[in-house]
């Protein structure tokens, strides 16, 4: 095309800065010893540590998956370091002993985590490398009951809590990459909502990785009593680098009796350049389960980073009226490639599910959407409503969609829509002739495909989800 | 060149997918007129309207178009809409999930902000959309709906037309907005453009039928044909035009 859609002039990473800070960094190498050094590190009691060797013996005999509509080359494990953490440790409850060049580092990625700069109505538990450096917000929080801190705090604060759900959603031995978390998982957040509480404000974790040749994996786990509601918020980045790094993350929420949590995720790891050199491996295990009756779990991402992502953020619908929903866009532009989509497994009675996934590529990025409606034999009058909608800027990148649909009742109702479209030229030049840039125009016209899923993302973080937008899709039209 | 003309084309050859449409095209748009092009299908007369707005399927092989005395091929579709160009499209095109007010405003701010004035924010853009409104004949439930998408064939017209009030071009080109209009609608159309006329702008008319130019007084008809101008004259030749149809035109063209 004359106007030359897609001429790869491309904008930085905005995010790619490295912070240099003195780090205790395990040499890299797995090895029971490697985990026993972990947890160590960490306190942890020796339930967590068997646990760990359990999910590591475990992973030992699982093969690496390769199903996903991806292409990698092999994954040294053994290369690998998985622990990294700033050398000076600072007390979790108080800023004054954190190194100023952390709270820096935070700052220049727009998460203040000090005192007076601190996000209104957003506490943030901010996490580096491998250990979370400062939670915002905690004694707020706790006068109502609620808990908001690092993971490893939780193992060793509220040891009860934690071994009561984790791993009951993702199981140690779930899949490959959620059974090598299990076994090195070092920080991530836990939040638990008391009985009737609606958390007043936005939860949030922003995950940061720095130091080189190291992979983060982080675990969140999430509880939501009965009658209570949270909203969370995960954000993320990563330092321009030519090697490949590794994430592999776990998510667990739990849902009790009309409880209802909502986690939105903005997902910008270091994409890797133009031709495909460095970025993160994004592989990650994220799911929920509705316990409860007229319980609700609500799933939003916007992906724009990753040289590889490989998610599926689903829902288990087991209480009865339980509800579940997936609202994702997934971008890929230069050579990223992403295989997501979401798994919905009905189970209860008159359990519902809604899924609206927005896929963008653009240069030669590859999307893909995979998705599973699984109905079980007893929920009567479960529904689903899925749309797929897929959108191609320039003619070397691609689209694909893949869903499974699994019905076993027979008063099951299922929709399923699916689009695709090309960005096109008469779009462009339509906005052109009222004046618009064709960035502008581009930016417009895909925020507009957007929209059904920035309109589930909370308030603060919507405009931060455009603009995202508008960044990563820069340069990818002329 | 030609004193107080807003546009002048000279000797305009145009080809899309490699084929010739416009085969030398003069014509001469002073400030204050309206021009009626009309001719029968396949002549040129849309993409006359693309090449001047500057749609890049379309190519120019040979000749000039000045605006304001500037080289207008030579400017991008943007800075050709922002100096104040405006194409009324045929087929308006659909933007899912952005507002018809988002889009309008976008467009008003993008024209300001070339002009170096401040930018409209969406409460002051409103009040002053309202009266524009009004002049076609719509309430603001038409600003929340998305551009043109489940818009009817006329509804996608009244909305260009609602662009050109808001935007108020210097230069209006009008592909064909008559076509698919009913009689209600064909006149708020044409009684909206006679209403914008001012003795700074101009605009020209695209289109094959007589009746819109019985609400809008065209200082000049031409007729196209073959990628030529054929015939120019004053309103009375469209009212020709109306009852002896296009055949007779067609044999008096000169042969290429």
């Amino acid at each position: 095309m004359s106007s030359g859609i897609e001429a790869q002039v491309l904008q930085p990473y905005k995010y790619g800065f490295v912070t240099d800070i003195e780090a205790d960094v395990v040499p890299p190498g797995l090895s029971e010893d490697v985990i026993r050094l972990i947890s160590a590190k960490k306190g942890e009691p020796q339930w967590m540590l068997e646990w760990r060797l359990k999910a590591y013996r475990n992973w030992l005999k699982m093969p690496e998956p390769h199903w996903s509509n991806v292409t990698y080359g092999p994954i040294d494990y053994q290369a690998i370091s998985y622990y990294a953490a700033p050398k000076q440790r600072p007390k979790l409850d108080s800023l004054d002993q954190v190194d100023p060049k952390l709270i820096e580092t935070f700052e220049k990625l727009g998460i203040p985590i000090e005192e007076r700069k601190r996000l209104a109505g957003v506490a943030v538990d901010a996490v580096f490398d491998s250990v979370s450096v400062a939670t915002t917000f905690r004694e707020t929080l706790a006068r109502q009951g609620i808990i908001f801190c690092a993971i490893s705090e939780a193992i060793r604060e509220h040891p009860d809590l934690v071994r009561k759900y984790l791993g009951s959603v993702v199981p140690h031995n779930d899949n490959f990459f959620a059974a090598l978390n299990s076994a090195v998982f070092t920080d991530g957040s836990f939040a638990y909502i008391p009985k009737g509480v609606r958390c007043p404000l936005e939860l949030s974790t922003y995950f940061r990785i720095n130091a080189s040749s190291t992979g983060q994996f982080e675990r969140t786990l999430i509880v939501a009593e009965a009658g209570s509601s949270v909203s969370y918020l995960e954000g993320c980045s990563a330092p321009v680098r030519d090697e490949n790094q590794l994430h592999a993350a776990v998510v667990e929420l739990v849902a009790l009796d009309d409880a209802t949590i909502k986690y939105s995720t903005i997902q910008n790891w270091y994409p890797g350049d133009e031709e495909g050199r460095g970025g993160i491996f994004n592989f990650v295990t994220k799911r929920g389960a509705c316990r409860g009756k007229n319980s609700k779990i609500s799933w939003t991402q916007v992906e724009t980073g990753s040289a590889i992502t490989w998610k599926y953020p689903g829902c288990i619908l087991q209480g009865d009226n339980s509800i579940g929903e997936f609202y994702s866009v997934a971008v890929t532009n230069q050579r990223q490639q992403a295989d997501t989509g979401t798994k919905m497994i009905h189970m209860g009675k008159n359990t519902r599910s809604t899924i609206v996934s927005k896929g963008i590529s653009a240069g030669r990025g590859q999307n893909t959407y995979r998705g599973l409606v699984k109905i079980l034999k007893g929920a009567e009058h479960a529904r689903n409503y899925s749309q797929c909608d897929s959108m191609l800027i320039g003619d070397r990148c691609g689209a694909h969609t893949f869903p499974y649909i699994d019905v076993r009742n027979s008063t099951a109702i299922m929709e399923h829509e699916a689009s695709t479209s090309k960005i096109g030229e008469d779009q462009i030049f339509y906005a052109k002739q009222r004046g618009l840039s064709a960035e502008d125009a581009v930016s417009m016209i895909v925020n507009g495909f957007c929209k059904e899923v920035f309109k589930e993302l909370p308030m603060e973080f919507a405009v931060e989800a455009q603009r995202l937008l508008g960044i990563s899709l820069e340069g990818s039209v002329g | 060149m030609t004193r107080n003309a807003l546009l002048e084309i000279r000797d305009l050859h145009a080809t899309v997918e490699g084929q010739e449409i416009l085969r030398g095209i003069d014509l001469t748009v002073r400030a204050g007129e309206v021009h009626a092009i009309m001719g029968p299908n396949g002549s040129g007369k849309s993409t006359l309207a693309q090449v001047l707005a500057g749609h890049p399927a379309y190519v120019v092989t040979a000749g000039s178009a000045r605006y304001e005395g500037k080289d207008l091929l030579a400017m991008t579709p943007e800075e050709r809409a922002r100096e104040g160009v405006f194409l009324a499209f045929q087929y308006p095109v659909a933007i899912r999930g952005i507002t018809n007010a988002y889009f309008l405003r976008a467009a008003v701010n993008a024209i300001r902000k070339h002009r170096g004035e401040e930018q409209l924010g969406p409460v002051e853009f409103m009040d002053a959309l309202e009266e524009k409104l009004k002049v076609i004949g719509w309430d603001d439930s038409y600003l929340s709906r998305p551009v043109n998408e489940g818009f009817s064939g006329g509804e996608k017209k009244r909305n260009e037309i609602l662009q050109l009030a808001v935007l108020e071009p210097k230069l209006a080109i009008l592909d064909e907005t008559d076509s698919g209009l009913d009689i209600d609608a064909l006149k708020t159309v044409a009684q909206t453009v006679q209403k914008l006329r001012r003795p700074d702008n101009a605009t020209v008319i695209v289109t094959h039928y007589y009746r819109i130019l019985t609400h809008i007084q065209p200082d000049v008809v031409h007729v196209l044909s073959a990628g030529r101008i054929v015939k120019s004259g004053g309103k009375e030749l469209a009212l020709e035009l109306e009852e002896k149809g296009y055949d007779w035109i067609r044999e008096a063209a000169p042969v290429a």
